[in-house]
């Protein structure tokens, strides 16, 4: 074997292993959150946060129903039409107005679950989402739950880590994540 | 603290539920120099597959665990 041939063999080889290292999934979780329930909104913080002290990087999709937990109370936005003005009311606005997904027995479960929850010094969601946005986890809005509810971007929570994209982010995202939940 | 064991640091996470007890190690771990020792204390009972959990993870050693009824002692090697 001539000289040229092992140096074109060792180029081959370099671009094949070049192309396994782009294929081969990082140490990332990708999650869905598509509830907006208290409990399942709360678990995927829990996750999140968890998975970034196990040395993960996070990232977060925020769709549909998960979409309005991430509105900010004390924001309000004009320039809603009529669908909009109707989403943006009977949605809730932010976490406090969140609930859980069993037992919420017309707002009394929630409001126990939440004072159960201090007694057992288990962090609230407010508590895990700003926990979440100090240790990094990213977030990306769903831009089509948005447009269809009438959500604007000026009335959601200021988050470090926040961006608003589509399915094609997430996708990519989750492509190379080791880990992929749907909530 | 255990007799043979030389503690950098101590981390009093008792009473704090999960995620909270692994998420604060994770940091906490990072204030001592690699090779040397953290005490958590710890109440949550979860915290004793967590922690091993954890600590496999992210490739640091549990150098021992001691249980005093509710009360959960790990003591940690930083090794990362």
């Amino acid at each position: 074997m001539d000289m040229q041939n092992i140096e074109n063999q060792l180029g081959d080889l370099q671009s094949q292993i070049e192309a396994l290292g782009k294929k081969t999934a990082e140490n990332k979780l990708a999650m869905i959150v598509f509830s907006g329930d208290l409990d399942k909104v709360l678990a995927s913080f829990v996750i999140a946060t968890g998975a970034v002290a196990m040395g993960m990087e996070v990232v977060m999709f925020f769709t549909f129903w998960g979409t309005p937990v991430l509105r900010d109370k004390k924001k309000n936005v004009g320039g809603k039409d009529v669908m909009g003005k109707m989403f943006g009311t009977m949605l809730p606005k932010g976490t406090s107005d969140v609930k859980l997904s069993k037992m919420n027995m017309g707002g009394m479960g929630t409001t126990m679950m939440k004072s159960l929850m201090k007694k057992k010094n288990v962090a609230s969601l407010e508590e895990m989402i700003s926990l979440a946005e100090e240790l990094g986890v990213r977030i990306y809005v769903c831009e089509m739950s948005m447009d269809l509810m009438g959500f604007k971007r000026e009335e959601f929570i200021d988050y470090k880590g926040m961006d608003f994209a589509g399915v094609a982010t997430f996708l990519q995202e989750a492509q190379n994540s080791k880990v992929q939940l749907f909530i | 603290m255990s007799d043979d064991i030389q503690v950098a640091k101590v981390f009093d996470l008792k009473g704090l539920a999960c995620p909270m007890p692994v998420v604060k190690i994770s940091k906490g771990i990072k204030e001592v120099e690699v090779g040397q020792i953290v005490e958590a204390l710890t109440t949550d009972p979860g915290s004793l597959s967590d922690f091993p959990a954890w600590a496999k993870t992210s490739g640091n050693e549990i150098v021992k665990t001691e249980q005093e009824d509710k009360l959960i002692k790990f003591y940690i090697k930083r090794l990362a």
